[in-house]
């Protein structure tokens, strides 16, 4: 079922205006473009190659080649910062804990927040820059997960903007019976409680109708076939492979300095 | 080559002894059902509210059973192709009420692909078929726009595509045009035929309006070609050719609530003569909410210079097609939603209680004042009892013990709540949901209904008796000079209680005159309801001066707080005049003369 890398896209039976799926505008970042398996193989990679270390100077040196990354992510801006400032303030956080209550010291804690920092700004590129159903074609297609949960899991990403309009539309429904937060906290939590309520009501019951929704379209019937190939570039492989590369030059770097200090032997 | 449909039969469906009882209920929804439908046959399927219409059409579509989605005990035999339903998905598709709820994939060309590839279909093949059906049902889209952006009408076209695109040999539809405006209703019908007549598909259909589906009004795709009656707990009660079965059963299924060719509902309405302004929309622009997610578009403009007034004493309809921004608009008229540029402010006896823009009143004074009746009655629910529910504005506006039980004995009693006192309102029925979520609306204010009541699609889905009782209700309150705005697709309804239209159009508004008279745009299916309530029923009083009017006067526009006995909108002894039909179709002149008086009047409120 897995088209080898490299499949041609599928040939183009319509001629009228309408753009094929395949010929959807290309998003323009580098790494928008990139395979999502690809993606999310390197973050992978980073973390279990980043994990065992707890010494600044090999997250840093990993840190310093995925920051840039960011330039060729597509993402501006508003967008940008909100996705990135957050970042800086867990592992000050982080690095501020390990300093005052931790037993390694200065060195200790800024390796725990450098190490935070070089496993979270790649898992967040990855994630920022893949649309959800291409990463489930991808998820499929390139690495064999079952198509069950998969599908299942995009089918209930779906919800999740129906359940943010849902959620605004109960704060109306309040306001329009007269019920607003206001000043008072108890009130406040009591209309919380109502909405989420409400709210957990509206899911179940569009998360059942959704699954009749999807067998009553034959999900489920027997083998699927895919509408969008997951195409692999030269692109993937070289990030996929550059991404190694870098983890196993940052290792080394750190031994070649005498910095490099494995988890669980700290001074 | 691969159009919507090539030939692909039909299949034949069977039951004999067929009884379905859901899990936890006493009683069966269904039982003794025997039916055969033979392939190709287009039957509609019929009987009062909660008589298992959908029941049966999950049954269909194998949905019920051991393994499916619907859990409960099931008896007799159902067949589809001989198999047993459950076998023969991808045999049938079904398209439900609720388009929401049946999309998958986040954008449009990959929700109509999901079926076919479920199908195992080559690459090819799924994308022909994918622009096939979205062509097929005048999706106006590209493959990518996000099923998110869609309006409820476009999602229901992409759901019927996402069916059509399976080729189905049983085609079973849960009234799918209940959600689409009146051109795209009859688009989607004339596809269903167009389609039926090609591949000899079979068709199970539930549909309310069943003059649109039996040839009854003019312009209707004679769409089914018989029609089985179903009875709550029992089975087939009635069974052959449309016009047969009406002429037989018409009458005992029009007492029951059933929406009958000819024998709509006819409600009694009081006249009212239209006040004064009380809220008046001037150049607003409204955008979408920023959409989720880091690859979100931008949040799109909904309306762009929009105006609308609304008077007291009449009732304003904004309609549109789907999509245009009649909820939005609804919204902030409603006072709750700020439009992004522009003013919605108050005026008349409302602007004397504040002159601030309505969506920066308080919540509580804004529900005395502006009462709003959303589209999913469920929203709006507070508390855990239909009592409690109703209760719930009297305590608030302060009302004592004694006086709140008496309120809420009276609405329970008025919308034959009574028995329901007790249950929790997500347990009722549609029905009773829109029923109460009226009644909480008018039950808010301190001494009587709000001063102006909005309401989002209120009757979308309703039997004729909930939709007679609801027009009068509203009918009630125009009359006791309050204002009444509704969204609505209902053409019933527009001829028979508006009194102003606001086109809602492409994100502008148009005013229309009264829709009781030709209107110029309006497709054949309009023009026969105007020629039917011309000659049968007087429609509403339709915008004229006040002297023309039979009916009680008023009271004055601008009193404050007119007493609760004289203009409570819940009184039921209200006096109901007619309106003779001379005196309610104004001369086609008359309409813009009016039109041109109130552009006057709006300019002397400012």
């Amino acid at each position: 079922m897995t088209a080898p890398p490299g499949t041609p896209p599928p040939a183009d039976p319509g001629t009228g205006p309408d753009p094929g799926p395949a010929a959807a505008p290309p998003p323009r970042a580098w790494l928008a473009r990139a395979n999502p398996a690809a993606k999310l193989l390197a973050a992978v990679l980073v973390a279990a190659g980043l994990v065992p270390v707890v010494d600044p100077v090999t997250s840093g040196l990993v840190l310093a080649a995925a920051l840039p990354l960011a330039a060729f992510s597509g993402l501006r801006g508003a967008r940008l910062a909100a996705l990135g400032l957050p970042l800086p303030a867990m592992a000050a956080a982080v690095g501020l804990v390990n300093l005052v209550f931790g037993q390694d010291g200065p060195a200790g804690a800024l390796g725990a927040a450098v190490r935070l920092l070089a496993i979270a700004v790649p898992s967040v590129l990855a994630a920022a820059t893949s649309d959800p159903t291409d990463t489930a074609d991808a998820l499929v297609q390139r690495l064999r997960v079952p198509e069950r949960p998969a599908v299942a899991v995009l089918a209930a990403l779906r919800l999740v903007p129906l359940l943010a309009a849902q959620w605004r539309t109960l704060g109306a429904a309040r306001r329009a019976r007269g019920l607003e937060a206001g000043a008072n906290p108890a009130r406040a939590l009591g209309v919380l409680l109502g909405k989420v309520f409400a709210l957990l009501v509206r899911a179940v019951r569009t998360g059942t109708s959704l699954a009749m929704a999807m067998d009553t379209r034959a999900f489920g019937t027997g083998p699927r076939s895919h509408a969008r190939p997951s195409r692999w570039r030269p692109a993937d492989t070289a990030l996929v492979a550059g991404t190694a590369a870098v983890l196993c030059a940052a290792h080394l770097v750190s031994l070649a300095a005498g910095t490099w200090q494995p988890l669980g032997f700290g001074g | 080559m691969s159009g919507a449909g090539a030939a692909a039969g039909g299949a034949r469906v069977e039951l004999s002894g067929w009884g379905w009882r859901h899990t936890g209920r006493a009683s069966w929804a269904l039982r003794g059902v025997d039916l055969v439908v033979e392939p190709g046959e287009r039957v509609l399927l019929l009987g009062p509210s909660g008589a298992g219409k959908s029941t049966l059409l999950h049954a269909m579509a194998g949905l019920t059973g051991d393994q499916g989605a619907i859990g409960g005990d099931e008896e007799g035999r159902l067949r589809v192709d001989g198999r047993p339903a459950a076998a023969a998905r991808g045999v049938s598709a079904l398209v439900g009420q609720d388009p929401e709820s049946q999309l998958v994939m986040a954008r449009a060309g990959d929700d109509v692909a999901f079926g076919p590839e479920n199908l195992g279909l080559a690459r090819a093949e799924i994308w022909a078929r994918v622009r096939a059906t979205l062509d097929a049902v005048g999706f106006a889209h590209g493959l990518d726009r996000p099923t998110a952006a869609l309006s409820g009408g476009e999602k229901q076209r992409l759901v019927l595509a996402g069916a059509l695109a399976m080729r189905p040999r049983l085609l079973l539809l849960d009234e799918p045009t209940a959600n689409l405006d009146r051109a795209g209703a009859a688009l989607v019908r004339g596809v269903l035929a167009d389609l039926l007549e090609r591949t000899g598909a079979t068709m199970v259909l539930v549909e309310h309006r069943v003059a649109e589906v039996t040839g009854g009004t003019a312009g209707a795709a004679d769409l089914v070609d018989r029609v089985v009656v179903v009875e709550p707990g029992g089975g087939v009660v009635a069974d052959g050719s449309p016009a047969a079965v009406f002429a037989r059963h018409g009458r005992a299924l029009a007492e029951r609530g059933v929406w009958i060719p000819g024998r709509e509902p006819r409600p009694r309405l009081p006249a009212a003569a239209p006040g004064g302004v009380l809220v008046e929309a001037a150049a607003c622009t409204a955008r979408a909410p920023a959409p989720l997610g880091v690859l979100g578009g931008r949040p799109a403009t909904v309306l762009r210079d929009a105006d609308a007034v609304v008077r007291s004493g009449c009732a304003t309809a904004l309609t549109g097609p789907n999509g245009a921004g009649k909820s939005t608009l609804l919204g902030l008229l409603a006072g709750l939603a700020r439009p992004a540029s522009g003013t919605v402010a108050p005026r008349g006896r409302l602007a004397e209680v504040s002159a601030r823009p309505l969506a920066r009143w308080p919540a509580r004074r804004l529900a005395r004042h502006v009462g709003t009746v959303f589209q999913h009655a469920e929203d709006q629910f507070v508390t855990g009892t239909v009592r409690d529910e109703l209760a719930f504005g009297p305590r608030r506006a302060g009302l004592g013990a004694t006086e709140t039980a008496r309120r809420v004995a009276d609405l329970l009693e008025r919308l034959r709540l009574t028995g329901l006192a007790d249950a929790h309102p997500f347990t009722l029925s549609g029905g009773e949901k829109r029923r109460l979520s009226v009644a909480t609306a008018l039950s808010a204010g301190p001494e009587a209904a709000p001063d102006v009541l909005l309401l989002d699609e209120p009757t979308f889905g309703q039997d004729t008796r909930t939709w007679t009782e609801l027009v009068e209700l509203l009918a009630d309150l125009r009359a006791a000079d309050r204002a009444v705005v509704m969204a609505t697709h209902d053409d019933l309804l527009l001829d028979r209680l508006a009194d102003t239209e606001v086109v809602v159009e492409g994100g502008r508004t148009r005013a229309a005159r009264a829709p009781g008279g030709a209107a110029p745009a309006a497709g054949p299916a309009a023009e026969a309801t105007a020629t039917d309530s011309a000659t049968r029923t007087p429609p509403a009083p339709a915008g004229g001066p006040a002297a023309e009017r039979p009916g009680p006067q008023p009271p004055a526009p601008d009193a404050p707080a007119p007493d609760a006995t004289a203009s409570d909108g819940l009184t039921p002894d209200a006096p109901a005049h007619r309106a003779e039909p001379t005196a309610a179709a104004p001369a086609p002149g008359a309409g813009r003369a009016d039109r041109g008086a109130r552009r006057a009047s709006r300019e002397e409120d400012r």
